[in-house]
């Protein structure tokens, strides 16, 4: 049975681009973190790739500086309701990480300075899908937008491209990260509106 | 719960959040561009104070919007309540501050969010104490904070510091001063541009001093501080409160942005 809302019109727009179901367009950069915006100085930044059988392999500010990056346009979703159209970032794809990685896990846990964490499935990071990110619009990613660096999963809810991004540990089996340890959906497809655990 | 984020596991799964149709029982002004909607909702769960809910409000047409809105009161059987400011040309919060009348319905899916919540710890020695900083509507997951320490009795040592355009824009304004001078809560309005003629606080935005602990509180445990509000106003909280000793393991925070609703 629909429930409708009296006297709420709603303010269509017959020129709105499609977005994924029950978001709206934001205008400016919303920010959703969980606790103190991290200030890390490029040169005190390093991203460590862990394996399953604990190797690891550490790039530093220059070492990312050094890996071919590229321009990105995409659209982000985030899980609380805002979107934004065309957002320009530039970084490296995540495969560059995984070139001399021996690793044969599925499953990836993103680690943040501050100690949020993320998990997503390797696929999901793999194949252009996925970028560790260093500009957007032009300039230096802000802090709050999680500056120097962060992960950039446009296909996923915001809260999978990781803030202040500081490390990958690869997982034999899937682990809920940060957020998805509060009923938030493992997964976290906006075009399927995984927004909460069992969606 | 534990406190860190850093390697939190957490709750996993849970009871997936479902949508409930509500119809708004209650209305109540809280200054003259903000109000309370107190919703029926049949078989809601309850909530934490601090937790929000995603509300949906659909047309004749099937034309539907949905926002996320902080709950401004503890659980009360199956009532919700949330407070709405508007926003100016927002397409939800303008119906909701205006437009709805009692009897009308929506729906509410939630509760949801599991990070910013307090619930009192009576069981402990000595309970850890609050510090709750708001920044304009970013008062409303707070004081349902504050009205679940009232409710549940806790002696949690509980401070608000509420910063605020000027006095027309308090919410909450009278039930404030009533705990304040009854239940032990400490609160401190900052006014950032017009103060009442009797303040001793000149305007301006949120400084150190703002946030120096209070003298009655114990050393141990260390509080813990919850931030919410506009984006602009976390983010000059936080660093004072890293400056006093807070950490990434007892700050909370909820942000919300320019998007408004």
């Amino acid at each position: 049975m629909a429930i409708f809302t009296r006297g709420f019109g709603g303010r269509r727009d017959p020129d709105a681009v499609a977005l994924p179901p029950g978001q709206h367009l934001t205008e400016g950069f919303p920010v959703l973190s969980a606790g103190p915006t991290q200030y890390v100085e490029p040169e005190d930044w390093s991203f460590t790739l862990t394996t399953e059988t604990d190797e690891k392999q550490t790039w530093s500010w220059d070492d990312l500086m050094n890996l071919p990056s590229e321009d990105v346009e995409v659209d982000i979703h985030c899980v609380t309701r805002w979107s934004k159209l065309k957002s320009r970032w530039r970084g490296v794809p995540v495969d560059a990480f995984f070139e001399d990685s021996e690793s044969e896990a599925d499953y990836v846990m993103a680690h943040s300075y501050g100690g949020y964490t993320t998990n997503l499935p390797l696929e999901d990071l793999l194949d252009g899908k996925a970028w560790v990110v260093h500009e957007y619009d032009d300039g230096p990613i802000p802090a709050e937008h999680g500056g120097p660096v962060r992960l950039l999963v446009p296909h996923l809810y915001f809260w999978k491209s990781a803030k202040w991004l500081s490390g990958f540990t690869m997982m034999t089996g899937d682990e809920p990260g940060f957020w998805e340890g509060f009923g938030y959906h493992n997964y976290g497809d906006p075009w399927r509106e995984e927004r909460y655990a069992g969606d | 719960m534990t406190e860190a984020p850093a390697r939190t596991r957490g709750k996993v799964g849970g009871p997936r959040p479902r949508w409930f149709p509500a119809r708004l029982v209650g209305l109540r002004s809280e200054t003259a561009t903000a109000r309370t909607l107190t919703f029926q909702v049949p078989g809601w769960p309850g909530h934490l104070a601090g937790q929000h809910v995603d509300v949906r409000l659909t047309a004749a047409d099937g034309y539907s919007a949905q926002r996320a809105y902080s709950i401004s009161a503890p659980a009360d059987g199956e009532q919700v309540s949330i407070t709405v400011q508007e926003v100016g040309d927002g397409e939800v919060s303008p119906y909701l501050e205006e437009g709805m009348e009692l009897g009308d319905q929506l729906e509410v899916r939630g509760p949801i969010g599991g990070w910013f919540v307090w619930s009192p710890s009576s069981e402990a020695p000595v309970e850890q104490p609050v510090l709750l900083i708001g920044g304009g509507s970013g008062v409303v997951p707070l004081m349902a904070m504050v009205r679940e320490r009232a409710r549940s009795g806790s002696r949690a040592p509980f401070r608000l510091v509420y910063s605020v355009r000027s006095p027309e824009q308090v919410l909450y304004a009278a039930e404030l001063a009533e705990l304040s001078s009854t239940d032990g809560l400490v609160v401190d309005l900052l006014h950032t541009r017009t103060a009442p003629p009797d303040a001793a606080r000149p305007v301006g935005r949120i400084t150190p001093e703002d946030l120096a602990t209070p003298p009655g509180w114990p050393a141990s445990p260390p509080p813990r501080a919850y931030v919410c509000g506009p984006t602009a106003f976390v983010e000059l909280a936080i660093p004072l409160l890293l400056d006093l000793g807070y950490t990434n393991k007892t700050i909370r925070a909820e942000r919300f942005g320019p998007s408004g609703g």
